[in-house]
């Protein structure tokens, strides 16, 4: 093209937003196409990257087009989408999105390109793809060799091995081992999460039995507390919460069901890979069981929104990005959630990868199941001839069948014409958004007679609860159904119910699946399958892949990163931090962990030991290196200030449920009740009612009754927009997404918490009790041995004693303050004695030494 | 080093350790509160300095929680009068994003009177009175932008940038940048009227950030802070004999160990006692005159509650909290609209308007921003929900050309940005999204918002997310 031609275009162009004209004359590939391509285009679409899997060093592959279909449309320049990107115009992003832009005459040289057919050298055929990351944690795991040692007598394990020789060449010393008193507390925090008794301690101490240790340990491994203790670390994992999280934030009051399971398949011991496979995909295996199913409730942790006039889609949407999220970042330890609006930056995962995975959920529906628990199914078979009786004549009293008949006419006459009566189109969303067990929206569109009991019953009740929305209060009310609706939900309750359970279930009529451009769910790109990401070894399969293809692959011999990943999750539980220590970042840019091969090892005999996750727990905890002291090493401060390096073990905070449990345990109001609903302890009022959910929940935050109130802090039911007060000051996950480690945050809020709430306070009251009903002379190495599982110092007990005196002599004329710290007095004591004891008990509970495990 | 919480720790690691070696755990207690001043603090909440010179030191964030009416308050549309009970021609609704009706909707003329307003000739509506008055105190936008059009996902970009759940809250990430100024209350504080709000603890919510950057709730009744309180039978003085007794035996711990997170432990019991005196004295209004109270609107009982917060606010900001976020519920008026409407401007016009008043008399207004705002606003159109009531009307949500105010430190009052079209569907001059308008509160904060990350899932998250740029013309 002539210089002359080139200043033509650009003055032509200079001024308009509308496309540059395309250049007149003939244009050659080589000589004014390739040069425009590579100064503008290819640094990202070429062969080091492909963003948005476009490439132009490729003829094929560039008229295929990138995530959003075609880009070059040959003979329609004015058409392409990559001219009008060059340009900028008819609104669209420009391209390149910084730096220089493409000139009018450049824009004008593609178009004439483009007009005249878009033709590639025929040689022009990319071999190069996307670098192919070399990186640790993508290699096959094998079986490390061992290292040499010289302190051969220090090495009980492998893992001491390899920590040994790290150790050896920086001639540093592992810590002596912890005494037995802070072993056992250590074994009991991370085993069962609970404090053992002073009983156990003794008996421990005393035990000279070589392998007494290891018998501490299997008795730990068997105890159901394991499960308790084990289920909560998966429960941040898996975002589990009681409610909704939107809005409304509905109580799920089902979800518990879940989380039973899991309880119970920790403490039985699922192989990690059953575990697996039936969490994703436990409804498509052959004949599948009812506690299959629950465990894909795995799944259902994912937030849902009830606000009337949301898109539907966009949850939907949103919903299936959080399970893609949620399996990738627990069981790959890969943060793709980058990859849903363009290719990964530092991770060889393309944004087609992430929407190929994407693809594996997005044709599952939420389906909620009977799922009765032990002892249900009898009670339920018996009454339910007589509850279907009585809610049948209910149903007639109140004339619900004719009305809901001609409501159902008039539901579908508005789907069919929205717009038409706002009061109408509003009594259709409630469908889709209120109906209580189902999906309202599909129910309604099934013809009543094709519908199950259990459909039927859905829409009844929705229509019973929510005919208002379609005709107003005041017929609502002459109609009676108010009281109807009270009256079924009483009924309900007279009657066994069964417990239900929240699943996924395949869609039987299997729909397409969508990249969406830019992460933009309204904007679907090239159509795409359910694929594993390219860079891990693939899936020998052909066909079109499902979820249980994709719970195989997981746990699958070639897959490098599940054992990896779930074998570092269990050393952070059990060394506060894992030899990765960013636990939901496997990627390229996570820290080189010191201790690489260790981690391949466990991993390799976590597979060996059949998934047993037990059994890989009781490898780690019966290792030298685990049994180290955990005091500061003042050697090792600036060498190792992390302790990567494991010369000795780690004092912890514990977690919050576990500082619960702790002050319930120690004070002997603890209930061991393994299981069941969700409870509520005692919150001040004001506090759950501030958010719009709480207006939905009923009776607001009824406190719990009886033994329940005293349950483990895994148990407390956990509402998104309120959750309760201790697990939010004590860092508790807020289950919007799966999190994989706590913090462990140390602030003056925490301990307001510790010192006046009511929780703890009534702890103290009730230690303080046992403490005086002990002999004088022992109370304080009783409440010492209950507490922290030792006798106090001489100077402790000097200070504890001063600080008894004091605290006598300001409670000694004040009996009002007496009865409020000692509502109860047994006895073997006085109220003063008793009083006085609560505050020592409530210091006791608020040490430093309580709250942590060494 | 390239993890921020990392950073975070080792940083507090050295704090700890020099703590250590001049021997801090050794002192008695008094010398140890005498200390303080001279001494490191020991929390990752020391004050931080910011990326540029600020213009506000603080922030009071006015949340007008459920979206108020922009075209019955700010923004007159006297051409909706023309269309007032006829639906528009597709063309114009096609773009819309509409929650409950349909395009179809008929429109809905408001019957608020506008008038002009202080020396700057600002257009406001007869239901806001006293806010009137400060209309050459306030820089008034017509042309904010949401993508969101339904509450709880408002709100979630309103404060943490994106419509999805689990970032932190504005609040926080504020306090993250910038750390407290008091050690004696909480650097982030929520205060709440009216019934709940839609995002619940969403809005003063750590996120994915350390839990030490999570808002404080404070209560108007029991305990100000939760657990503030000291239970029944511990007087002040048995409370410091507990605390006394529980740091020495604290500290025979640390020796024991040789772990340098016990000092840190007693530090927090120490601050928590100074906090159960610094609380009840922030909420304490017995020093403030009688016309204090009046002018707040606390006299009454419909402004009660809000009036109550919005002077919590301004003692709160004397007293070195950083951001205060008062939210006040009631705004969702779907139906009901005109009666509705006097009563939520009945509950927060005098209020709003004293605190601006208040804090000018007192010079606070300078250094710092006052913002006024909902989720997004309301449709032109009406919303039907009963055909068979009368004047049961009220209007949608539209996220497309709402309307806020600003005032206060750095902001160009006086002045009115951003137009919509005649009726209120589009906006029509200086857009400004709920980023930019992040971007802006950071930028007068002295924080640069693409600078302001953390790190989190193996990516820099922001409270912008990936957008937003700050507003010059709102800046003075």
């Amino acid at each position: 093209m002539s210089p002359l031609l080139i200043l033509l275009l650009a003055a032509l162009a200079a001024d308009t937003p509308t496309l540059p004209p395309a250049a007149t004359s003939e244009v050659d590939f080589a000589r004014d196409v390739a040069p425009v391509l590579k100064r503008n285009c290819q640094g990202c679409h070429g062969a080091a990257m492909q963003q948005s899997g476009f490439r132009l060093d490729d003829g094929p592959a560039a008229l295929k087009g990138g995530y959003g279909g075609a880009a070059i449309l040959p003979g329609k320049s004015a058409d392409s989408p990559m001219i009008l990107r060059a340009a900028g115009a008819k609104g669209v992003p420009v391209m390149p999105p910084a730096g220089r832009r493409l000139t009018a005459a450049e824009v004008g040289i593609l178009r004439a390109w483009i007009d005249q057919g878009a033709r590639f050298p025929a040689a022009m055929v990319s071999k190069a793809n996307r670098q192919k990351t070399k990186h640790w944690a993508f290699e096959p795991i094998a079986t490390p060799a061992l290292p040499a040692v010289k302190n051969t007598a220090w090495v009980r394990s492998p893992i001491d091995a390899f920590v040994l020789a790290k150790l050896e060449s920086k001639r540093i010393a592992p810590s002596i081992e912890a005494d037995r008193r802070t072993l056992l507390r250590r074994l009991n925090w991370d085993l069962i999460g609970l404090p053992p008794t002073p009983a156990e301690v003794s008996e421990f101490e005393a035990d000279t039995r070589p392998d007494a240790y290891q018998r501490q340990v299997d008795r730990l491994l068997a105890a159901p507390q394991f499960g308790e203790k084990w289920a909560r670390g998966w429960l941040d994992q898996a975002r589990y919460a009681d409610s909704d999280g939107y809005e409304k934030d509905w109580v799920r009051p089902y979800a518990f069901r879940w989380r039973d399971w899991a309880i119970n398949a920790i403490n039985q011991d699922l192989p990690f890979n059953r575990f697996t496979i039936e969490q994703i995909a436990g409804d498509l295996l052959p004949n599948s069981t009812v506690e299959q199913r629950v465990a894909t409730g795995f799944a259902r942790h994912t937030l849902t929104n009830r606000e009337g006039g949301i898109d539907d889609a966009q949850f939907r949407f949103e919903g299936t990005l959080d399970r893609a999220n949620t399996v990738s970042t627990v069981f790959l330890g890969l943060s793709m959630g980058c990859a849903q609006c363009h290719d990964h930056k530092y991770d060889p995962i393309s944004q087609r990868d992430y929407y190929s995975l994407f693809a594996f959920f997005d044709n599952a529906e939420e389906v909620d199941i009977d799922a009765p628990r032990a002892g249900e199914l009898g009670p339920w078979l018996r009454g339910r001839a007589e509850y279907q009786a009585k809610r049948d004549a209910l149903l007639a009293e109140y004339k619900v069948a004719e009305l809901q008949a001609a409501w159902e006419k008039d539901i579908l006459y508005t789907i069919a014409h929205p717009g038409e009566r706002t009061d109408w189109d509003l009594a259709w969303d409630c469908v889709n958004k209120l109906t209580e067990g189902g999906d309202g929206g599909k129910i309604v569109r099934i013809p009543a007679a094709e519908r199950t009991p259990r459909e039927r019953d859905i829409v009844t009740d929705h229509f019973v609860k929510n005919y208002h929305f379609a005709v107003g209060n005041k017929r609502y009310k002459e109609l009676k159904l108010d009281v109807a609706t009270k009256t079924l939900a009483k009924l309900k309750t007279d009657y066994p119910q069964l417990t239900q359970a929240m699943t996924l279930a395949e869609n039987p009529k299997p729909q397409p699946s969508f990249l969406r451009v830019r992460g933009d769910y309204k904007t679907n790109g090239i159509e795409v399958q359910p694929a594993t990401p390219a860079v891990l070894p693939g899936l020998q399969k052909s066909g079109k892949l499902t979820r249980l293809d994709l719970a195989d692959w997981l746990v699958a011999e070639e897959n490098p990163l599940t054992a990896r990943v779930a074998a570092n999750r269990v050393w952070q539980e059990l060394f506060g931090s894992g030899l990765v220590k960013t636990t939901d970042d496997f990627g390229t840019r996570a820290d080189l962990p010191e201790h690489p091969e260790l981690l391949t090892w466990l991993a390799d005999n976590f597979r060996r030991l059949g998934w047993s996750r037990k059994q890989l727990i009781r490898g780690i905890v019966l290792s030298s290196t685990y049994r180290q002291a955990s005091h500061a090493r003042p050697d090792l401060q600036d060498i190792d200030p992390d302790n990567q390096l494991l010369a000795r073990q780690v004092r912890l905070r514990l977690t919050a449920e576990q500082i619960r449990d702790g002050a319930l345990a120690a004070s002997g109001l603890l209930a061991k009740t393994i299981g069941g609903p969700s409870i509520r302890p005692p919150i001040p009022a004001g506090v759950m009612e501030m958010s719009y959910g709480s207006r939905g929940w009923g009776d607001g935050w009824k406190v719990s009754e009886g033994e329940d109130r005293y349950r483990r802090g895994l148990y407390i039911q956990f509402l998104r927009t309120s959750p309760y007060p201790q697990l939010m000051t004590f860092d508790a996950p807020k289950a919007t997404a799966a999190q994989c480690k706590r913090d462990r945050s140390n602030t003056p809020l925490q301990a307001l918490n510790l010192l006046n709430d009511p929780v703890f306070v009534e702890a103290a009251q009730s230690l303080a009790v046992s403490i005086v009903s002990q002999p004088a002379k022992e109370r304080l190495d009783w409440a010492y041995r209950r507490a922290l599982g030792r006798i106090p110092s001489a100077k402790e007990s000097a200070r504890m004693m001063a600080y008894f005196t004091e605290q006598q002599r300001l409670l000694s004329d004040d009996t009002k303050a007496q009865t409020a710290l000692a509502p109860f007095v047994p006895p073997s004591a006085t109220r003063l004695e008793t009083a006085t004891w609560t505050g020592l008990a409530s210091v006791i509970l608020n040490l430093e030494e309580f709250i942590t495990r060494e | 080093m390239n993890n921020q919480r990392q950073l975070l720790e080792s940083h507090l690691r050295r704090d700890f350790l020099r703590r250590g070696l001049t021997g801090i755990g050794t002192l008695a207690l008094s010398s140890l509160l005498a200390a303080e001043d001279r001494t490191e603090a020991p929390d990752p909440l020391v004050p931080r300095k910011p990326h540029f010179a600020p213009k506000a030191k603080n922030v009071i964030f006015l949340f007008q929680e459920g979206a108020p009416s922009q075209m019955d308050l700010f923004d007159p549309k006297p051409g909706l009068q023309k269309w007032h009970g006829q639906s528009l021609p597709p063309e114009m609704t096609r773009d819309l994003k509409l929650a409950f009706i349909k395009p179809t909707a008929k429109v809905l003329a408001s019957p608020r009177k506008f008038a002009k307003y202080g020396q700057c000739g600002m257009e406001l509506s007869d239901m806001i009175p006293e806010m009137a008055k400060h209309a050459d105190d306030i820089c008034l936008v017509r042309s904010m932008h949401s993508e969101a059009f339904n509450h709880h996902p408002g709100q979630l970009l309103l404060f943490s940038g994106s419509m999805i759940g689990g970032r932190p809250s504005m609040g926080s990430w504020v306090t993250y940048g910038l750390g407290s100024e008091t050690r004696n209350l909480p650097a982030f504080v929520a205060l709440q009227s009216g019934p709940g709000t839609s995002a619940g603890s969403d809005l003063w919510s750590n996120g994915f950030l350390p839990s030490l950057y999570q808002g404080t709730v404070l209560r108007t009744g029991g305990d100000p802070i939760l657990y503030l309180g000291n239970p029944d039978g511990i007087t002040r003085e048995s409370q410091r004999a507990r605390l006394d007794a529980l740091r020495d035996l604290n500290q025979e711990r640390q020796d024991d160990t040789g772990d340098t997170e016990i000092a840190s432990r007693i530090h927090s019991y120490e601050l928590a006692y100074r906090m159960q005196m610094a609380g009840p004295e922030a909420v304490d209004f017995s020093k403030e005159s009688p016309a204090t109270i009046e002018a707040y609107g606390i006299n009454n009982k419909d402004s009660k509650a809000y009036g109550t917060n919005l002077l919590m606010a301004r003692r709160l900001v004397e007293r070195g909290v950083r951001f205060v976020l008062c939210m006040h519920s009631g705004w969702d008026m779907h139906s009901g609209i005109n009666a509705a409407m006097p009563k939520l401007c009945a509950q927060t016009d005098k209020s709003s308007a004293a605190l601006l008043t208040d804090l000018k008399q007192r010079g606070l207004l300078d250094e710092t921003l006052v913002v006024w705002g909902g989720e997004f606003g309301r449709t032109p159109m009406s919303e039907i929900r009963r055909p068979d009531e009368a004047d049961n009307a009220g209007r949608d949500h539209h996220p497309n050309g709402y309307s806020i105010w600003l005032s206060g430190g750095g902001i160009e009052t006086g002045q009115v940005i951003g137009e919509t079209d005649e009726l209120g569907l589009t906006i029509t001059k200086d857009k400004i999204d709920v980023h930019d308008l992040q971007a802006t509160i950071l930028h007068l904060l002295g924080l640069e918002h693409t600078q302001l990350t953390y790190r989190h899932f193996g990516r820099n998250f922001r409270l912008t997310d990936v957008s937003g740029q700050a507003v010059k013309q709102l800046l003075s």
